[in-house]
């Protein structure tokens, strides 16, 4: 027999529970945003990002500028857990995607991943076709329906402006793109998983001016939908489309805020400096 | 001065040049040597009829060499197949899930692996996995075996091959850029999607590659086989019957060669076939690295 | 947990489980040899030559067997250097980087790899024929090189295909002829060569069907080029085919006498190579 207290005590923590479910699906509908807080990072003895504490607004451009060396990318990359993979990095604090950090251990680091739609520095097609190239994640996801598949591979084409022009060779090697095209793939199979959001690694650097252009012309177009997070290694580029700045210098952020506000009026000396071009 | 070294240099030249050409004749050296010490048997019996009798009576003049080819295959398609995943496997786990701790302590007993030489492994298998498939494998399946089997044979030799094929593959592994590996990575797929879909088709051709190599390593592998195969000139109907494949034929009888008539012959011959297999399959197996390449670009 | 997930883990599982099993079967495969080889190996096995009725399980050791065979392989090796350095040094600085010829080489230099001992040996037994000659501590010698030179002239070549091209091109811009800039790089590539001379001694020192119709065996040590050789995997053959048990745990004893010695040049190979490449530019 249970007593009367312990089952006073299931109701009330079944209660809880059940609160607790819809206080979360609630926080999940309304604020989808990144918020890190106390984020230190240390490979092997160096300490690389030191007490990163930050917001990223959701449904806008957010681009980290700094010069080379100091950590944009590590940062990019504690953000879908690249660094699970070499066992070197250490990553001390939290960071807070939908509201839940991505840290704890009962998160599972593949659910971060595909919320997570990364485009690298350098086009890196995997060894198959454009189609399946595309395919790719829906597939590792589970999608096995053939016409599901072939939807989602021609929605995302046309959507990054590629599938006018791969059209007739959609089954041929990937790698037989131009480099411009292979970026705009890459974006593409990023979509197809069906992120929340887009990281950005320096992604235009290996491109020539107008696959640039289109590139850029799709991040606008992708903050309707998605939050979009870019590390950039040129101003102009972050003035032209971000609507929030970090800079980050030797492992910190020394400011961040709104792009007009902040090339307009600079808080710190150091942002001025590196505005003024005194150090890159 | 000036003419001297330039002389020097000259004469450098042209001796690097012919030890080059040397080395391209003696291929062609080594086929057509044991090609003609072939020939008296060819002419004799004609080609035909030594690659597909199976009737090997040297007293009489009878050479058909069909059990021998045989014996070579089924020896080398066990091991093979014994070897292939397990080499696979063992080289994708060193290469994407063990610690570094695990890989600097597994890449010297590979490398050990391969530098212990055949005779080694021979003596192994005569006393571990031959009397292991005498009574207690063989046993089950059939009523009575040696356990000098093409099984033994086989397995002794899939031992061999397997450093052989995981250093080759780890290499191979290597030398897939990280990014791909990160691309998919960050994609959300797991490590062993990633494995599965990226990394196997992407190394295929280095695969392939050492499979070949290992192939022809196995089928010319003489005195591990030798010791544990039964050496009986028959055709083998199942895995537990003793074989006797090509090398071990010419292992067994250079002491007599010059004793009976078209014996040096026929032996020459059977070195021929060896090598004859093993230019093959070389070749194809590099006509179909390129075919591959060419058509999906990696 | 998901599908995709246990798949990840059970195949993880299976892949260790291969890994234990080959590092299991050669802790097997050298215990069986220690086991049965330990309490045979005496000081005589390596400093006496094998005595009257050795075969039969009377007293002596195999110090026949290890002379040959270091005569063989270090007279093998000696005739491969020779050819396979300046080979490699042609193909990579002579010849144009991607030229046909240096493809056709090297494609030659993969089947010669491929090809089998025993046809190496059965070539070598007809060369030696052809020639004259008996089976002796020479016609050893120069199969034994056939069959590593190969290997050795593939190794070095990958090595030596590593090099960045910085240095040569320095040294031909200070008017240096090909060949005086060879010299130089040759500094360069000791560790390579060290690494592939060790290679190819493991492989060479441990292949008896080469050596089985052109060195010939003897009970003693050759004192000329023309007497015949013994060699350590033919005498471990030999003894094993003997029917007393006692020459059988000799067989044994001696396969730890080879393992050793490939054992330390295998190290000394890694330790070699390691310890160059440190200093390398």
């Amino acid at each position: 027999m249970i007593s009367t207290n312990q089952q006073l005590e299931i109701l009330t923590n079944n209660y809880v529970m059940e609160m607790k479910e819809k206080i979360q699906l609630k926080k999940v509908v309304n604020n989808q945003s990144i918020r890190i807080e106390n984020l230190n990072v240390f490979i092997e003895d160096q300490h690389i990002l030191k007490d990163i504490n930050l917001t990223i607004p959701e449904k806008s451009i957010t681009c980290i500028i700094g010069p080379s060396g100091c950590g944009k990318s590590t940062f990019l990359k504690t953000l879908n857990r690249m660094h699970d993979e070499s066992p070197e990095v250490k990553i001390k604090g939290k960071i807070f995607v939908d509201d839940e950090n991505i840290y704890s251990p009962e998160v599972n680091v593949i659910d971060t991943r595909k919320k997570m739609g990364l485009l690298a520095q350098r086009p890196c097609p995997l060894p198959m076709s454009i189609f399946e190239n595309v395919a790719y994640g829906p597939r590792i996801h589970g999608t096995k329906r053939r016409k599901a598949l072939n939807q989602t591979v021609i929605q995302y084409l046309q959507y990054v402006g590629l599938w006018e022009e791969v059209r007739g060779r959609i089954r041929s090697s990937a790698s037989r793109l131009s480099i411009g095209q292979q970026q705009r793939l890459c974006l593409a199979r990023g979509l197809a998983i069906e992120p929340e959001y887009i990281l950005g690694d320096e992604a235009t650097s290996a491109l020539d001016p107008l696959s640039t252009k289109i590139i850029e012309e799709l991040f606008i177009k992708l903050k309707e939908k998605y939050t979009v997070i870019l590390v950039t290694h040129t101003l102009r580029q972050a003035k032209r489309i971000a609507d929030n700045i970090v800079f980050m210098y030797l492992g910190k952020i020394i400011e961040s805020g709104p792009t007009e506000e902040f090339f307009k009026n600079p808080k710190e000396q150091l942002t001025k400096d590196y505005l003024s071009g005194s150090f890159s | 001065m000036r003419k001297i070294r330039l002389a020097k240099d000259r004469i450098a030249r042209y001796l690097m040049l012919g030890i080059a050409i040397f080395t391209i004749l003696f291929l062609l050296i080594i086929g057509l040597s044991l090609f003609f010490k072939a020939l008296p048997i060819i002419r004799e019996k004609s080609l035909w009829v030594l690659l597909t009798s199976v009737n090997w009576k040297p007293f009489k003049g009878d050479f058909g060499f069909l059990p021998f080819i045989l014996s070579t295959f089924y020896v080398s398609l066990i091991a093979i197949i014994i070897a292939l995943p397990f080499s696979i496997l063992t080289s994708i786990y060193l290469n994407t899930y063990a610690s570094k701790t695990i890989c600097r302590f597994f890449e010297p007993v590979v490398d050990l692996l391969s530098g212990i030489p055949p005779v080694i492994y021979g003596v192994w298998g005569t006393l571990t996995i031959v009397p292991l498939i005498a009574n207690k494998i063989a046993p089950k399946f059939v009523e009575f075996s040696t356990g000098y089997t093409v099984l033994a044979g086989g397995v002794v030799l899939a031992v061999m091959i397997i450093p052989l094929l995981i250093s080759i593959m780890l290499e191979v592994f290597r030398s897939i850029p990280q990014e791909i590996t990160d691309a998919s990575l960050s994609l959300g797929a797991t490590k062993w999607q990633t494995v599965k879909r990226v990394i196997l088709r992407k190394s295929f051709p280095g695969i392939i590659a050492a499979t070949v190599l290992a192939l022809s390593r196995a089928f010319g592998e003489t005195m591990a086989v030798l010791m544990v195969c039964g050496n009986i000139t028959q055709i083998p109907h199942s895995v537990f019957d003793a074989c006797y494949p090509l090398p071990a034929l010419i292992a067994n009888n250079y002491g007599e060669m010059l004793s009976m008539p078209s014996y040096e012959s026929a032996l020459m011959f059977s070195a021929f076939l060896l090598f004859i297999i093993v230019v093959i399959f070389n070749g194809l197996s590099r006509f179909t690295l390129i075919q591959i390449e060419k058509r999906y670009q990696f | 947990m998901r599908i995709k997930q246990i798949e990840e883990k059970i195949f993880k599982v299976i892949m260790m489980g291969a890994a234990m099993i080959i590092l299991g079967l050669l802790l097997y495969i050298i215990g069986t040899v220690f086991y049965r080889g330990l309490p045979a190996l005496t000081l005589d096995m390596i400093t006496k030559l094998p005595g009257g009725g050795f075969y039969l399980g009377k007293e002596g050791g195999v110090l026949n067997a290890i002379v040959g065979s270091l005569y063989i392989i270090l007279g093998s090796l000696a005739i491969s250097i020779v050819i396979s350095v300046p080979l490699v040094m042609y193909i990579n600085f002579y010849l144009p980087p991607k030229s046909i010829f240096s493809s056709i080489i090297r494609f030659s230099l993969d089947i010669l790899f491929g090809i089998p001992s025993i046809v190496y040996g059965a070539f070598g037994f007809a060369l030696m024929i052809y020639l004259g000659m008996r089976a002796s501590l020479l016609g050893g010698i120069i199969t034994v090189a056939m069959l590593i030179m190969p290997l050795m002239m593939r190794s070095f070549d990958e090595v030596t295909r590593l090099l960045s091209r910085d240095l040569p091109d320095a040294l031909l811009s200070l008017g240096a002829t090909k060949y005086e800039m060879t010299k130089v790089i040759i500094r360069q590539m000791v560790p390579g060569l060290i690494t592939a001379i060790l290679l190819a001694v493991g492989r060479g020192i441990g292949d008896a069907a080469t050596v089985l119709f052109t060195a010939g065996y003897t009970d003693n040590i050759p004192t000329a080029l023309n007497q015949p050789a013994a060699t350590l995997p033919l005498s471990i053959f030999f003894q094993l085919g003997s029917p007393v048990e006692e020459v059988q745990n000799r067989a044994y004893a001696s396969a730890i006498i080879l393992t050793v010695m490939i054992l330390i040049l295998s190290f000394s190979a890694r330790y070699f190579s390691s310890k160059f490449s440190k200093h390398k530019i």
